[in-house]
């Protein structure tokens, strides 16, 4: 069994009327109270104006923050109240990352850079490669595994990326404006891949200001003003997919 | 089986191997490799400073020790005249047989300065040679100093009374002779001398290194026209247990009408001065190596807080990927160890090399203590610590969306 399939009837993600406010004169509230529940396979997008609790919301939901007030559960795991150690666990085992800007290190070559996505579980590092050997393979750069990133494109590196974040079979892949960075050609393939990986099941958020992208994606949620303005399935695009 | 309940399992806690830690310290150095090797200078020389200082006073208290040795501590020198300078009289021609009569006293001679000059042949001007003095001895004078030849005999009872000489190292070397084989005959003032052996470099007495000796006979029938040669140092060796009973009798003995004009010394007394007064310069050095360590240690530090903000966003990805806390303030830890202890196997690898160098040009030989070695790199993986816990535990502190948030 892998961990990117929850146990069945376990959403991949659970909130319940999450709140984040940043401390400031006055304070901001960047998240006013979002319930939200993704099912283990879904694929969703995450739309709305700069400045609405976008990234926050994914933080959040990525236990790089903590939400001031509210429930967080990953995989039925209660995220909320956890130490600061145990995040780490969830971050490790639970969640993968995709960024904007990649955040690849320099200096490292394709497959080290996926197999520090193990790092922290305390795998040995011939499984680690192994693990990322095959990752790389996935991502369609198999032929690239020696390359440090400053030798790829601009679209190659996120597909590293992403490859990384997939490595320790996460219950949920989240990603930041995966596209945000690169043309259209590149972010196109970069798409093809994310709809790839959840055809194989796996449950993706995708943060995106690109609205045709997020009207091809089965799930759209809107946000506003640290509010859910609009939570659409549709359900053509649900059927296509599953 | 117990009944479980809707609690889901804990997930086990991030984990990195001891492995990792280092390669995870190491990679950040691998990246800046100028940075590095200028980092880890400041500690490099601190650590030479120190390792050579302690590797060249020890080489060179070795080397004394050696001398010390070879002198032996129950040597004693006697000499005449205070106020015009030691060695500007002479003492009593009885003072040999006088000092001899002392019971523990094991063996006496006695030296005196001929006036004369010294040329390797009758054509070349005494100029040549001007820094060479004419000794007269007693043929026991190379047992007294414990002085050995490096070639030939030295006089006996017979050849003192001949014109024949044993030059000191640094004549010989000055005249050209290396082997009596030669057959070589040395010109001093208008008479010829047979040179029958050299002598190793005296410690006891490093004046015959440059003098040419001859027997006390011979120095009164060639080169003082029959005047009588009158002893001006008395070398006396006595029983170890003795020594400073023999030297508190001395001046009376030589000469009881005025004790107060004999002087009497131990040239093992010099060396033991010299020892104690290059370990001020030892401490002196040392707290000079210090200071430039604390200069490095800093240094560290301060390369240690700017690669912990340029690096915010890898410490962002690192928390993503499961990293907890602790897990950075290692990684950053371990870098500033490995640059200080790097530091410090170059310092001490220098500083031995200093020793090496300047100990073989100066003929000691070469004594690294092995405190040195150990404490060099000791300190420098403890200053790399100290130097690291402030930026590493900043790194540690960095909220992970903080780190993210680039630009
Ligand atoms: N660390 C912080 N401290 C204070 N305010 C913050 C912080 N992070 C975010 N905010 C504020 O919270 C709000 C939501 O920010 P967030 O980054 O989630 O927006 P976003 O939807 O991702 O925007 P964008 O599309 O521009 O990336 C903004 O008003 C922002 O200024
Ligand atoms: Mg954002």
């Amino acid at each position: 069994m892998t961990a990117d399939i929850a146990p069945i009837g376990v959403p991949a993600l659970e909130l319940v009327d999450v709140v984040k406010e940043y401390p400031g004169e006055p304070p901001i509230r960047a998240l006013d109270g979002v319930s939200l529940r993704v099912e283990a396979g879904e694929l969703a997008a995450i739309v709305g104006p700069s400045g609405s609790g976008k990234s926050t919301l994914l933080h959040i939901i990525g236990t790089l923050d903590r939400p001031t007030s509210g429930i967080v559960r990953l995989a039925g795991v209660e995220a909320s109240a956890m130490s600061d150690k145990q995040l780490s666990a969830v971050r490790s085992q639970l969640i993968g990352f995709v960024f904007q800007q990649f955040f690849l290190l320099e200096g490292m070559t394709a497959i080290d850079n996926v197999a520090n996505g193990l790092l922290y579980r305390g795998i040995a590092p011939s499984e680690r490669r192994q693990a990322a050997a095959e990752a790389l393979d996935r991502v369609g750069l198999g032929n690239r595994m020696q390359h440090t990133p400053n030798k790829l494109s601009g679209g190659e590196r996120q597909r590293v990326a992403i490859a990384r974040a997939i490595v320790n079979r996460p219950s949920i892949v989240l990603a930041d404006e995966p596209t945000g960075n690169l043309d259209s050609k590149s972010g196109g393939s970069v798409m093809d891949l994310i709809r790839e990986l959840h055809l194989e099941g796996r449950t993706i958020l995708i943060i995106t200001h690109d609205r045709e992208l997020a009207a091809s994606l089965p799930r759209r949620i809107s946000m506003r003003d640290g509010l859910v303005e609009s939570d659409a399935t549709d359900e053509t695009l649900q059927n296509a997919t599953q | 089986m117990i009944a479980t309940t809707a609690t889901p399992v804990p997930l086990p806690n991030s984990r990195l191997r001891v492995g990792d830690v280092l390669r995870v310290g190491a990679s950040g150095l691998r990246t800046r490799r100028l940075r590095t090797g200028l980092s880890t200078l400041g500690v490099a020389i601190g650590i030479a400073a120190m390792v050579g200082v302690l590797g060249l006073s020890a080489s060179s208290r070795e080397d004394l020790q050696i001398k010390i040795r070879a002198l032996g501590t129950n040597l004693l020198e006697v000499q005449a005249g205070t106020g015009f300078g030691r060695g500007s009289g002479t003492l009593p021609d009885t003072a040999v047989a006088m000092v001899s009569r002392i019971g523990p006293v094991t063996s006496v001679s006695s030296i005196a300065t001929v006036a004369g000059a010294v040329r390797r042949n009758d054509t070349i001007s005494a100029g040549i040679t001007s820094g060479i003095s004419v000794f007269a001895a007693d043929p026991g004078l190379l047992d007294t100093l414990h002085a050995t030849l490096a070639d030939g005999r030295w006089l006996d009872a017979a050849t003192s009374t001949y014109p024949a000489a044993v030059l000191g190292s640094v004549t010989a070397q000055k005249l050209g002779i290396v082997d009596v084989a030669d057959q070589l005959r040395v010109r001093i003032n208008d008479e010829w001398f047979a040179v029958i052996g050299i002598l190793d470099p005296v410690a006891a007495a490093p004046g015959l290194d440059r003098g040419a000796v001859v027997g006390i006979a011979a120095a009164s029938t060639y080169l003082t026209a029959g005047a009588a040669v009158v002893p001006e140092t008395i070398y006396v060796r006595t029983s170890d247990a003795d020594v400073a009973a023999v030297r508190n009798v001395l001046s009376n003995t030589v000469n009881p009408a005025t004790p107060e004009e004999v002087q009497v010394s131990r040239p093992s007394d010099a060396l033991a001065a010299q020892e104690a007064a290059s370990t001020a310069f030892t401490s002196l050095f040392l707290g000079l190596g210090a200071v430039a360590l604390l200069v490095g240690g800093i240094g560290i530090a301060n390369v240690m807080v700017i690669a912990v903000i340029e690096r915010r966003s890898e410490i962002g990805l690192r928390r993503a990927l499961g990293a907890t806390r602790a897990h950075i303030r290692r990684q950053f830890l371990t870098e500033a160890i490995l640059l200080a202890g790097a530091g410090g196997v170059v310092g001490v690898g220098l500083g031995a090399g200093v020793t090496a160098v300047y100990a073989s040009i100066k003929h000691w030989q070469i004594v690294i203590p092995p405190i040195a070695i150990i404490g060099g790199f000791v300190a420098a993986v403890v200053i790399g610590g100290v130097a690291g816990l402030y930026p590493a535990s900043r790194a540690a502190r960095l909220p992970p969306t903080e780190a993210l948030r680039s630009n």
